[in-house]
């Protein structure tokens, strides 16, 4: 059973029919030569044009279809056609304009589509390099089950830490109640807290460690590698966070952008046609 | 003293005992209801409380003065206690029977306390869940030792002592954690017996420090304490002394005594020796001792309505009166196509006349039998089933012939016969029907469903021994060919023997001398041969193949080590035998060489791929072929016939897997896809696996799970959410849910993915959901189909071997490097 990505589904069959339609406009646009000029509004811009709008819809109808689950067919052949299609789309529609830009709404809405190609470009590499660095990283935990295990160090590290000087002690629960895991896009995307509370703590009970009466050091010991712990945790936690904020992400464009290709798009038919 | 004497004692107050004590209290004999524990239906009693008590089967009507229907347990208690109250029931409670015996004139009861009772007639209906295995120690009797558990949040803040590795006590001893604390004692050197998961939470709970357990630990005594804290200490023996252990509570789950060493004590007679066998019984419900009825779940009768009816019945035959057992409507029903001018009696007369393996029933289990089968009247030219369908039902030909398509040719390969019998491959391995059944005339057949087979089986050892030779007889004409004469076939059966392989038993050993060529019945097993200095598996073999034959045809040792990978059977032809055979047949020879040829072919190619694998350091070696077949082989593909796995170097943790799945399937996913061991970028996600022989089937007592035509296997709209088959599967991917229809989402909500408002939790009662491979969906499974990036596949482990021995196949799998 042979299995294939988004990009050799059923032998790169979209890939194949971008390269055909993307050869098509070329020839239509070397061969015919309007009587008026490569332009939006030759009749061969129209054809293109057109062809150009029925894709943009359809290739917005992708964010409806993934998620009508009780339709038929594989949502798979679907992204790979949006995948090469929509790359395909760059080159029709400047095809379509014929090399003319201005400032204007119709360079707006070519503008739009633009944002929105390449960010789907930027979508595709996240799939395609950070599927497998997640599983890298957490392996067979899954993120739920990292926080647990991280509240379960917090409760046995602040029940040592009590028996511990005031300056252990302060660390440890600072570290405890300061960490912070993902909380913001920002640091969602980086994937590290800047001064991570955990990783000072780690850091000075190495120091701190040095003043402790014999009784003390066991448990201290025992302390000092449950915070290694929770610190390695917190950076699987943090790195799986970061990988999934990335993994969407882009999406905060492709999908606002289409809808602003959508109404400019509009905007641009109108305007064509009132005020031919 | 003369000992108290009546007409009817009656054993045991739960549904049958007490339907039997109002009868015979309407019918103003003297009778007396004895009781062992102190209030009525102590099975019952013991269900966590709110639990809703089934009235199965729907069909059966109720003819009791007992009311019962489905309800909560609180009610149909209350119900019953009420009916004990209105015909003043004359029970004894805490009346434990001691002994029971025959004497010339009646049977004499001698109880625990002492008192002897004499009664013309006693029937006895304790059940099966009565008799729990107690603490034989000093103090096993304390009122703080208890052996159930029925409500774990009636007990808050004690210290808990619980005694029993198995599931029930980890279980018990698991709902108690978080406002207890819980110290489990176990007997064994380890928690080997409990189910994975049981013990997966049992590591987490103690990681957390929820509870403790001491290991290699036998109770010695429980002291009552005059004062302090807690009330009674338990004194433990474990391997560092003794230990004592000072707790508010003990629960003893030691697991139930069978019921048969007490009946024997009695007297009864059973069939086999197999200790799971039913006692000998009448139509009456009589058992070989003159005057000892035995009814309920004790005869061999589970469920509460089959109980009350005869609890009826039983009183009714005791009194001499005719009466129409309640399945004869039914009956009379399944015979309205068949036979209708004739009486119940006459038809079900004529079916063990017509075939011989149902002759070897006795009354009841025949009735029981037709009642649970379905009566087929197929006209000349339909077909039964078709090769490769998977159905589970057996079929008993009453009249007319049938043929047997096994190859593609169209040409029957075998007839059978009225009184024959047909579908006793499937039965016994789980699988596909190897071959189309087509009738040849108008016949008559009964088609019995598996599990009411199987419970046949397991109580009538005559008709496993008649289905044995059957099944050898059809697994040598199917697997070593068509074209030997009956004469050989028939010496090579009645040759053969049948051989059983525990999980990860050797059938053989690489290097040992060839015993024969072993037919795979049930199960499957794995190839495997030392390469570089270890263990390497070659291939994955499933029932309906045969593995064994390259040392018969070649005459050198074994070539690799064959291992059962799940619970195996198979069929043993001894070598000289074989090659006797072989010598005399030049187009099985043929058939077997060009097996071995492939073969040859296959393991060196595998070899290689291996050994290359091995000696390049860039790949992995985790990542050979064999190594993946291994990991999946623990993961249950081995009884599986359809798996979910998830490539986690293309998932993008969507989520429109679990998303489609609950949209379409009533809210609930069936799948879960971020757990799951993962080897190799493979995950095996908490998904149905479809096993050959499900473990979910094993106890639904409205028989709801069933096997589709594909193979899918599904729950149907009869589940009463008794949650058994959600503590079976050993797969952990059965859970109960509230079923609600799904609204569809608005265009807006799709194309900017907003979750519509869930809402809010819709009352309902729950019942098991698991995955039904979208049967009813047109395009297939959904999670499959909503992976917009092609990372869930679903494999069968036939695939298995293509994996194996094509290398590009394997790499795709694998999902290796290039994109």
């Amino acid at each position: 059973m042979q299995r294939s990505n988004i990009f050799d589904y059923k032998h790169y069959f979209y890939f194949k029919i971008a390269v055909v339609v993307i050869l098509l406009a070329f020839a239509a646009y070397l061969i015919f030569e309007p009587t008026v000029g490569h332009y939006g509004g030759s009749w061969l811009g129209y054809v293109l044009g057109t062809l150009s709008a029925i894709m943009v819809l359809w290739m917005a109808w992708y964010g409806v279809r993934k998620r009508r689950y009780r339709g038929s067919g594989a949502t798979q052949g679907w992204l790979s056609a949006h995948i090469y299609l929509g790359t395909a789309l760059t080159v029709l529609v400047t095809l379509h304009s014929g090399f003319h830009f201005g400032l204007n709404v119709h360079t707006l809405a070519y503008g739009l589509l633009l944002v929105v190609v390449i960010s789907g470009f930027f979508g595709n590499y996240t799939y395609m390099i950070y599927p497998r660095q997640m599983t890298e990283n957490m392996g067979e935990d899954n993120l739920d089950g990292l926080l647990l295990r991280i509240a379960e160090a917090d409760k046995l590290a602040r029940q040592i830490a009590l028996i511990m000087p005031d300056n252990i002690n302060n660390t440890v629960a600072r570290a405890c109640s300061e960490t912070s895991i993902g909380i913001g896009l920002l640091e969602q995307l980086r994937g590290y807290q800047p001064n991570c509370p955990t990783a000072l703590a780690v850091e000075q009970l190495t120091l701190m460690g040095n003043d402790l009466s014999t009784e003390q050091r066991k448990p201290y010991r025992e302390l000092y590698s449950i915070m290694v712990r929770r610190q390695s945790l917190v950076k699987r936690a943090r790195q799986d966070l970061m990988y999934r904020s990335r993994l969407g992400f882009w999406l905060y464009f492709h999908v606002p952008f289409t809808i602003a290709l959508l109404m400019a798009m509009i905007a641009h038919i109108v305007a064509v046609f009132f005020y031919w | 003293m003369k000992p108290e004497h009546f007409n009817i004692i009656i054993i045991g107050a739960g549904p049958s005992g007490l339907s039997a004590a109002v009868r015979a209290s309407e019918q103003n004999v003297s009778y007396l209801l004895l009781e062992a524990e102190q209030a009525p239906a102590s099975t019952i009693r013991n269900y966590l409380r709110g639990k809703l008590v089934m009235a199965e089967p729907r069909g059966l009507p109720l003819r009791s003065p007992l009311p019962f229907t489905a309800a909560l347990r609180e009610t149909v208690l209350e119900t019953w206690e009420k009916t004990i109250a209105d015909h003043n029931i004359n029970v004894r409670y805490g009346a434990k029977v001691l002994d029971l015996h025959r004497a010339t004139k009646w049977l004499e009861i001698e109880l625990t306390d002492g008192t002897k009772l004499t009664a013309d007639h006693v029937v006895l209906a304790i059940g099966v869940q009565g008799n729990l295995r107690k603490l034989e120690i000093p103090g096993g009797d304390l009122p703080q030792v208890q052996y159930q558990l029925d409500d774990p949040q009636a007990y808050q803040d004690e210290t808990i002592v619980v005694i029993g590795g198995g599931d029930s006590g980890v279980e018990n001893a698991l709902a108690l954690t978080g406002r207890n604390q819980v110290i489990i004692l176990n007997r064994a050197e380890d928690f080997s017996n409990c189910k994975d998961s049981n013990l997966n939470q049992l590591t987490d709970a103690r990681k957390r420090g929820a509870l403790d357990w001491l290991l290699e630990t036998k109770p010695q005594a429980i002291e009552t304490n005059a004062r302090g804290e807690f009330p009674i200490t338990i004194f433990a023996n474990t391997s560092n002394g003794v230990e004592r252990i000072p707790c508010h509570r003990v629960i003893a789950r030691l697991g139930a005594l069978p019921s048969r060493p007490l009946l024997e004590s009695f007297g009864v007679g059973f069939p086999t020796p197999d200790l799971a066998a039913l006692p000998l019984l009448s139509t009456h419900y009589e058992s070989n001792v003159p005057g000892l009825y035995i009814i309920g779940a004790l005869a061999g009768y589970p469920l509460i309505k089959q109980g009350i009816n005869q609890g009826y019945e039983v009183i009714e035959y005791i009194l001499g009166n005719p009466v129409e057992p309640a399945d004869t409507a039914l009956l009379r029903e399944k015979f309205a196509n068949f036979c209708n001018d004739r009486g119940v009696d006459d038809v079900l007369e004529k079916i063990r006349k017509s075939v011989p393996l149902l002759a070897m029933l006795n009354t009841l289990q025949l009735r029981e039998l037709v009642l649970e089968s379905n009566i087929l009247l197929p006209e000349s030219g339909d077909i039964i089933f078709k090769r490769n369908d998977y159905s589970t039902t057996f079929f008993f030909i009453v009249e007319g012939e049938l043929d047997v398509l096994i190859d593609e040719d169209n040409v029957p390969d075998a007839t059978l016969k009225a009184g024959e019998f047909f579908g006793e491959m499937a039965l016994i391995s789980g699988r596909r029907r190897t071959g189309t059944v087509r009738a040849r005339t108008s016949c008559v057949l009964i088609e019995t469903p598996r599990r009411v087979m199987q419970k046949l089986i397991g109580s009538v050892q005559s008709m496993r021994r008649m289905l044995d030779e059957v099944a050898i007889k059809t697994a040598v004409h199917i697997g070593i060919g068509l074209s030997l004469s009956e004469k050989d076939l028939n010496d090579l059966a009645t040759n053969a023997t049948l051989k059983n392989y525990a999980a990860g038993e050797e059938l053989f050993h690489e290097g040992d001398e060839a015993d024969g060529l072993y037919l795979i019945q049930r199960g499957s097993v794995t190839v495997s041969r030392m390469i570089g200095g270890r263990e390497v598996v070659l291939f994955y073999v499933a029932a309906g193949h045969y593995v064994g034959e390259m040392s018969l045809v070649s005459g050198e040792p074994r070539y690799g080590t064959v291992r059962a990978a799940i619970e195996t059977q198979a069929v043993l032809i001894e070598a000289g035998r074989m090659r006797d055979i072989i010598a005399r047949n030049p187009e099985i020879r043929s058939v077997l060489d060009a097996r071995y040829m492939q073969h040859l072919q296959e393991q060196e190619k595998r070899q290689q791929m291996e050994t290359m694998q091995d000696s390049s350091g860039s790949l992995n070696q985790q990542t050979t072929p064999s190594n993946l077949i291994s990991f999946l082989i623990q993961q249950g593909v081995g009884e599986a016939t359809d798996v979910l796995l998830i490539d986690e170097s293309l998932c993008i943790r969507c989520n429109h897997c679990e998303q489609a799945c609950a949209d379409t399937h009533g809210g609930a996913t069936r799948l879960d896809r971020d757990t799951g061991p993962i080897f190799a970028n493979i995950r095996v996600p908490t998904s149905c696996r479809h096993c050959e022989h499900p473990h979910c089937m094993k106890d639904c007592p409205p028989d709801a799970i069933h096997r589709a035509p594909h193979g899918e296997v599904y729950i149907d709209d009869s589940c009463i959410g008794c949650g058994n088959c959600q503590v079976n599967c050993p797969y952990d991917v059965i859970q109960m849910a509230v079923v609600h229809d799904q609204p569809e989402r608005s265009l807006w909500q799709m194309m900017l993915g907003i979750q519509p408002k869930s809402s809010p939790n819709i009352d309902g009662p729950k019942v098991a959901v698991k995955c039904d491979m979208c049967k009813d969906i047109a395009d297939g499974p959904v999670c499959v189909r909503a992976c917009p990036v092609g990372a869930a596949l679903r494999v069968n482990p036939e695939a298995l071997l293509s994996y194996a021995s094509d290398a590009s196949g394997e790499a795709a799998l694998l999902g290796s490097d290039e994109v």
